[in-house]
């Protein structure tokens, strides 16, 4: 579907405007009208999205509605029995849940140091966000910059509320993830003579977005799995965790596994337990779509609390200022923030820009609904929502023709699918919902608050405070993900074979649930979305 | 939609379903009832999971696309492709080289090719792929590797190659060789690495890792920006 003919007409005002915005710098907010804005206009300050936890470790901490009737579900294994006299369908040191890009890091570094691991992933090895990540990932590895430098820009981002051993970790490890990287043969965009090219992201002070074109975090995923599958590292694809396994003593023990396809519930014993799991916009918070792919439902999150693992900052979700609008196919797309990175400013219906193009995700998403809701200035579509414009011409006119198919080839063959040219036409974007900010607390090593349990990626909460920048979650999931594995690895040595294996903290999670009166229908995890007759 | 939206007939593995014009392929199988665990990724058209094969009613041609980045059509008959069992080189990218006589060992069979241009006609994401085996073979790595760069690696090419190429792996090692031996490492990088390493920048770093709140917002509002 392409532009509507009223599309095309409001379109005009873009084009009338566009030659006398090129070249002229729209002011940054000032940290008090920045903190107006997302007081009035941030979903994370929308009192009736949430509601208070009713149990576990977190008990009467505010969460998203939908998060919390997650985290009040009964176990899929309420009614199963689960055999733990037999043989261990599978026994290994480290058992790594999820597949992403914290997921393969963490085997990679556990199987470097000697463990023998087991990767169980719900989808296939690589179906998840990380595949998805377009725009780059930060590290402070240019002369004018340094990891101090990034650290103000994460902290500062993070309104100031990051964990700051964590942040440290991120930011000192992340020129050791580009060597890493660069050396397994990741293909990052450089020039001639090998120096890497890097841009600007939303709230970054220096230039340190590494990208490789539009497809960053799939170059990198690719990499990873290609990497994982030549160590013979075993992986077991289609069986989701539903449920961590303790020992005796409350350690994490492994996991129960659940074939997809045959329907059998699987032992996975392990000494250490790594939850790789991502992220939870499929769970669609306060009806937002998010740009999420498949199996982001939160399994891992509350398989963890159910075990007792802490969280932090569940009430702060990230939503994504340029989400795709329009054509409808491309509802909640992710429109990647390296096309802002190039010069693309978003516009009100009369062509008007009305926040700086590099404000930070949660500033920027919020100055979007503000111009949609309050001031009325969004373009109306006749899929009965409204946007903003984002101006993807700008691009070429300041970079030069071609920028567009050589920076940006994923964008522009998206939208051509739906017939959209954004190297003529401008984009139809409304933030969607795009990342959890928090997640089960842990470590510098990636440690959380249950002995054994290891926590890498998204599932990780303290890391970005309330609000992640752009390129530093990519980071994240390597440098977090290879500690935790390389932790994981080096104390599944220390310990012996776990003993005593059992479910026991999930009836007492259940006892809670039951005095808690909770609904009693509701099951979790999640595992697949359901969008039948939506 | 506000406006009354136009319903059509597809055909998902030959039963039919009636389904709003405006929904991709993937959208679709769920409208009809599907809950999708095979066949469906990212959904937005960068893990290669979805790909299918369909064919108009009344027409012969087989013709392909993602799910989640193709929109129905009236006469659709689809299904999809969940697995295949194409072959992976398993290789140590630190004993092997950018040159054909590496190559030849872990994927003898590109030197196979017809040059019949099945794989270019199926490739959802255009790219050339027959192009990038002839650089392969004639070991230009540098080539390969930037035009297969856009690969999704759903698998399409392999499904539909006469002599088993299975093209999308062989790219991502051509790559992979490109990235390691032939594109040049960063200069300066290697550096930042040592003096990570060496705990010169650990000072600078914990001074901030101590600073309180005001202080940090102090230095935040007043830090220097690139242009």
């Amino acid at each position: 579907m392409t532009y509507t003919p009223k599309l095309k007409e409001l379109m005009k005002k873009v084009e009338e405007t566009r030659p006398s915005r090129v070249g002229v710098h729209f002011p940054r907010m000032s940290p008090e009208e920045r903190r107006d804005v997302l007081q009035k206009f941030h979903p994370d300050y929308i009192a009736d999205g949430f509601r208070e936890i009713k149990v576990g470790v977190n008990k009467g901490a505010r969460m998203p509605v939908e998060m919390a009737d997650v985290f009040e579900s009964f176990s899929r294994l309420r009614n199963v029995e689960i055999d733990f006299s037999a043989d261990p369908d599978y026994d290994v040191d480290v058992l790594i849940i999820g597949g992403g890009g914290a997921g393969a890091s963490a085997a990679l570094d556990a199987h470097e140091a000697g463990a023998k691991v087991l990767v169980a992933t719900k989808l296939r090895f690589g179906d998840a966000n990380t595949m998805m990540a377009q725009g780059g990932i930060q590290a402070a590895d240019k002369e004018n910059d340094s990891p101090a430098v990034h650290y103000l820009d994460v902290v500062g981002g993070g309104r100031f509320e990051n964990v700051p051993e964590l942040a440290r970790a991120l930011v000192m490890d992340a020129p050791l993830v580009i060597k890493w990287l660069e050396d397994m043969g990741t293909m990052f965009d450089k020039k001639k003579d090998g120096t890497t090219i890097t841009i600007h992201g939303g709230g970054t002070s220096r230039k340190r977005m590494h990208a490789a074109r539009d497809y960053t975090g799939a170059e990198i995923m690719r990499t990873l799995r290609d990497e994982v599958l030549n160590r013979g590292i075993e992986v077991v694809e289609f069986n989701p965790a539903v449920e961590l396994i303790l020992d005796e003593e409350g350690r994490a023990a492994g996991a129960v596994l659940f074939n997809l396809e045959t329907e059998q519930y699987l032992i996975a014993r392990a000494r250490t337990v790594v939850i790789a799991t991502g992220g939870s916009g499929r769970l669609h918070y306060r009806g937002f779509p998010t740009s999420n792919h498949h199996g982001a439902t939160a399994d891992g999150l509350i398989i963890g609390y159910r075990a007792g693992a802490k969280m932090i900052y569940a009430d702060s979700i990230q939503y994504h200022p340029t989400g795709g609008a329009f054509p409808p196919q491309l509802l909640g797309l992710l429109v990647t923030e390296k096309t802002r990175g190039l010069g693309a400013t978003p516009l009100n219906i009369n062509g008007e820009q009305f926040v700086y193009h590099l404000e930070t995700r949660d500033v920027a998403s919020s100055a979007i609904i503000r111009e949609c809701e309050e001031r009325g200035l969004g373009v109306p579509l006749p899929t009965g929502i409204t946007a903003v414009w984002l101006d993807s011409p700008l691009i070429e006119q300041i970079h030069g023709e071609g920028t567009i198919e050589r920076q940006l080839p994923a964008m522009l063959r998206q939208f051509q699918r739906f017939g959209v040219d954004i190297r003529k036409e401008p984009m139809l974007i409304y933030p969607t919902l795009h990342y959890q900010n928090g997640g089960m607390l842990i470590d510098e090593n990636g440690h959380s608050s249950v002995e054994n349990l290891y926590v890498a990626g998204e599932a990780a909460g303290g890391i970005h405070g309330t609000n992640r920048l752009m390129g530093n979650s990519l980071l994240d999931i390597i440098v977090f993900g290879r500690r935790a594995g390389r932790d994981a690895a080096a104390k599944s040595k220390e310990i012996s074979a776990p003993k005593g294996l059992n479910l026991k903290h999930v009836e007492t999670y259940h006892r809670e649930l039951e005095e808690t009166g909770a609904a009693d229908d509701r099951v979790g995890p999640m595992v697949l979305p359901h969008y039948t007759h939506r | 939609m506000s406006e009354e939206i136009k319903m059509v007939d597809i055909y998902i593995m030959g039963k039919q379903y009636t389904v709003p014009e405006t929904l991709t392929i993937m959208d679709a199988m769920e409208y009809a009832g599907y809950q999708l665990k095979r066949g469906c990724g990212c959904r937005a058209g960068f893990c290669g999971a979805c790909a299918t094969v369909y064919r108009m009613a009344g027409d012969y041609e087989l013709k392909v696309g993602l799910a989640c980045q193709t929109k129905v059509e009236d006469g659709m008959y689809l299904a999809q492709i969940p697995f295949f069992p194409a072959r992976k080189a398993l290789y140590d990218l630190g004993e092997i080289r950018p040159s054909t006589a590496h190559f030849a060992q872990l994927y003898p069979e590109v030197y196979r090719c017809l040059g019949c241009g099945s794989c270019n006609k199926v490739c959802p994401q255009d790219i050339d792929v027959m192009q990038y085996i002839a650089y392969i073979q004639r070991g230009d790595f540098a080539r390969a590797a930037d035009i297969s760069f856009d690969c999704l690696m759903c698998g399409l090419c392999v499904s539909r190659c006469p002599v088993n190429i299975v093209h999308y792996n062989a790219a991502l090692t051509a790559r992979r060789l490109f990235s390691r031996y032939i594109a040049r490492p960063d200069a300066f990088l290697a550096e930042r690495v040592k003096a990570i390493e060496e705990g010169v920048l650990d000072a600078e770093i914990d001074e901030l890792v101590n600073a309180d709140k005001e202080k940090l917002q102090e230095l935040y509002n007043n830090r220097e920006i690139e242009k």
